[in-house]
């Protein structure tokens, strides 16, 4: 079969179809957003879809299975988080057709809130785990995961990280195999679980674990590759293809399958090598076990537990090498940083809808309680008007227990959170100040997308993952029914009827909302004109206090990129002496 | 056993860096190498560092390159070819386009945009071109094709038939765009 360059991504997607997936959820989330945006190209046999939250998204993938079809759900790994309840409780009740979980991990946060090791999630709800190394691994491992799941009646989590899911490499493709639905069979004792039932299941959990290491020890996912026994690694993931390439010449066991951990192929192994390493991206979790069977291993003694490892990590660390080339890298560093480089940090879209709400927020000096999506950009100069990021979803609850804490933020905080975000755990907040008794006011900054990760639908978008129509979720009728009385809805553009708006509102003493709305500029299908400087600006760079990428100083100047210019007008507004004109104001630009 | 190639693309977000990469990746493919990349996109939709990774060889294992083990760097923007320049190994060659787009801190006037910096690359000793690709991509048809003019450049610079590169051009770029991005290959390639 040909052979095609593919991101893990697009092989677990890839792997789905082989491999007789039916149902496939997700909410989307860098960087696992890809799995599902592909698996939606296989349509014709998959059905899939994006959840409001990663949960739902979850449960949406135990019912498949317990329907008798073949399962997957993806996402990031904070993800796993707002899906942990179901998953502490599939795991008792097990699968009927397979459930896999992906849960892709991002060492060194390139785009994510915090660094942690999804791999204990396996241990903590006692499930297998399977960590591929490459696109190809990526594939194969959905299929092994699958039987694995019905085999042991039990939903297996597969860990990618970033560079798994993000990085490309060689896949063989091959047909799909067939797996039919399996009849629905009524069975409580199994699928409900009440404490009496349940307490049953916790026993058959422990001997499924008993079961799954005698897997371990004979699964080709765990295998030894033999070389010169001065050095031992034990590795898994990415970090296989670190260490092989760092110590070409060690003896390596490979574990693909890597909870429960084979602990006789380990000990034999560690008999037959001199040292002992263990090498893990984050943390010692494959370590500690092995300490625990009172096996000698070196690991994060020498090794990193921050960021991502390397190659040159790898060689450093436990080779004691000095590396020539990085040394030579290091002195050109040295000599290029007597002119430092500024950084390069994300910024708001020219012509996104938030820049207007963060400058206006920014203006009225209020504390604002902030979530997770593009507008989270909205907390970086020259904007800087956000106080805080904690998950997604936080930012409305967030609100409420600061007013609670410190009388002085009350009628001085707003919360404020995406719609996608909103839909995903946002709407439990609002709901909680409303039975509570609050007065947070809370915009819902409505773009009509979940933007960040790349314009995915969302149950208020109009649409779905493949790509049909869909009853839009209204949110201001959503808010009043959980019992806000006043949901107004307010242009980003217009700052002054914003501001005054919001004004208002925070002076009264109940909850509010205000649904600021316009679409994503990557969504938006009207045609703006843009601006122009004229002869009147005086170089005050007022207009320069909304941040906007396409306003630049040249020298003495103020320039306006025509070709990144969007035509939100913000930059008019803000001009107190009318230099800044629509293009077609005499001459054209 | 062929030498492993490291190739390090970096630039700011809708300049073309991942699908010159994609077209890096399927030369290597139809040259028949191992292949493996790896990319980081900034957090936002425009205007982000981008930077991909490339590894092309016989058998290739870790999909990312340590600083000073890159033999190419090409840099679609003058200041992140300077970021990126201790990527280089020191034998390696750094292809730089003429182009400089600021970033957020030097627009608010917190930050300079470095001054000669190919200059300041080359008295380091290491071996710096600088390519105006814009202008030749503008003379093309379009400065969107200065992503395929530094290809062009690198694709001289490399032992695989151009033949190959034309190739992987035709399967990467869509037919009404091909006639105008072969040409911008062309000039890249005479430089």
């Amino acid at each position: 079969m040909a052979k095609q360059l593919m991101s893990g991504n697009e092989a677990f997607a890839r792997g789905a179809y082989e491999y007789g997936v039916r149902v496939a959820a997700a909410y989307p989330g860098t960087p696992s957003t890809e799995i599902l945006e592909n698996i939606a190209k296989y349509k014709d046999t998959i059905y899939s879809q994006w959840s409001p939250n990663e949960k739902v998204s979850l449960e949406v993938g135990i019912g498949a299975s317990f329907g008798g079809s073949r399962a997957l759900v993806a996402m990031k790994h904070v993800g796993l988080n707002v899906a942990a309840d179901p998953l502490m409780t599939v795991t008792y009740s097990g699968v009927r057709a397979g459930l896999v979980i992906i849960s892709a991990d991002d060492p060194g946060m390139h785009s994510s809130q915090n660094e942690q090791d999804n791999r204990f999630f396996a241990k903590f709800a006692k499930i297998p785990l399977l960590e591929p190394s490459n696109s190809q691994e990526a594939k194969d491992m959905v299929g092994t995961a699958l039987e694995i799941s019905e085999q042991f009646d039990t939903p297996v989590l597969v860990r990618s990280t970033t560079r798994i899911s993000h990085s490309l490499s060689l896949v063989e493709l091959n047909e799909p195999i067939k797996a039919p639905i399996k009849p629905y069979e009524k069975d409580e004792k199994k699928y409900v679980m009440v404490p009496a039932y349940a307490r049953q299941r916790r026993v058959i959990i422990e001997d499924r674990l008993r079961k799954l290491e005698e897997y371990s020890e004979t699964t080709p996912l765990n295998r030894v590759e033999m070389n010169d026994t001065s050095i031992g690694v034990i590795t898994s993931g990415v970090s296989y293809q670190y260490a092989k390439e760092a110590l070409p010449n060690a003896s390596i066991l490979k574990l693909g399958f890597s909870y429960p951990l084979p602990k006789k192929k380990i000990e034999e192994f560690a008999k037959q090598v001199d040292v002992l390493y263990v090498i893990e991206e984050l943390d010692p979790f494959m370590e500690e076990q092995i300490r625990a069977m009172g096996i000698a291993v070196k690991g994060k003694d020498v090794l990193p537990n921050i960021g991502e490892l390397s190659v040159q990590i790898i060689r450093q660390k436990i080779l004691g090498e000095s590396i020539a080339n990085l040394e030579a890298a290091a002195t050109v560093a040295e000599k290029l940083s007597e002119q430092p480089t500024p950084g390069r940090p994300p910024v708001l879209c020219p012509g996104c809808p938030h820049r207007g709400v963060f400058f206006t927020l920014k203006k009225m000096k209020l504390v604002v309680s902030g979530d997770i999506g593009c507008y989270t950009l909205g907390s970086l100069p020259p904007l800087s008007a956000m106080d805080t990021t904690i998950c997604m979803g936080y930012s409305i609850g967030g609100a409420h227990g600061m007013e609670l804490a410190n009388p002085d933020l009350k009628g001085k905080t707003v919360a404020v959170i995406g719609d996608s975000t909103f839909l995903h755990t946002g709407v439990n907040g609002l709901m909680d100040i409303v039975y509570n008794g609050g007065q947070t006011t809370t915009l819902i900054l409505d773009n009509r997308i979940t933007a960040m990760t790349g314009q995915q639908e969302n149950p208020a978008s109009g649409k779905t993952l493949m790509g049909d129509a869909a009853t839009e979720v209204d949110i201001a009728l959503l808010c009043k029914s959980l019992g806000v009385k006043r949901v107004f809805k307010a242009k980003p553009f217009e700052l002054q009827e914003l501001q005054n708006l919001i004004k208002e509102e925070l002076a009264v003493n109940e909850p509010s909302v205000i649904i600021v709305e316009h679409p994503c500029i990557f969504v938006d299908d009207n045609k703006y004109e843009p601006v122009k400087i004229n002869e009147n600006c005086t170089t005050c760079t007022s207009c320069m206090r909304i941040g906007c990428p396409a306003i630049v100083k040249k020298g003495n100047k103020i320039e306006i990129n025509q070709n990144l210019c969007y035509g939100c007008d913000l930059c008019i507004q803000l001009c107190h002496f009318d230099a800044i004109v629509k293009c077609s104001d005499k001459g054209g630009c | 056993m062929r030498q492993t190639l490291n190739i390090l693309l970096v630039g700011v977000g809708g300049q073309g860096t991942i699908l010159a990469s994609k077209f890096m990746s399927q030369v290597a493919i139809d040259a028949a190498y191992d292949v493996k990349m790896s990319e980081i996109k900034g957090m936002s939709q425009r205007g982000g560092s981008v930077v991909t990774q490339l590894r092309i060889g016989d058998d290739i294992a870790s999909p990312t390159i340590d600083k000073g083990e890159a033999d190419y760097i090409v840099a679609f923007e003058q200041m992140e070819g300077y970021r990126w320049a201790e990527f280089l190994k020191p034998d390696g060659k750094i292809m730089i386009s003429e182009q400089q787009i600021e970033p957020m801190p030097v627009i608010m006037g917190v930050a300079d945009y470095p001054s000669e910096i190919i200059e300041k690359i080359d008295t380091l000793g290491l071996d710096v071109a600088s390519v105006d690709a814009l202008k030749i991509a503008t003379e093309c048809g379009t400065p969107k094709a200065a992503n395929i003019v530094l290809m062009g450049y690198l694709a001289k610079q490399l032992p695989i038939a151009k033949e190959i590169w034309v190739g992987a051009l035709e399967k990467i770029i869509p037919e009404r765009f091909l006639e105008l991005n072969k040409q911008a290959f062309e000039k890249g390639y005479q430089l």
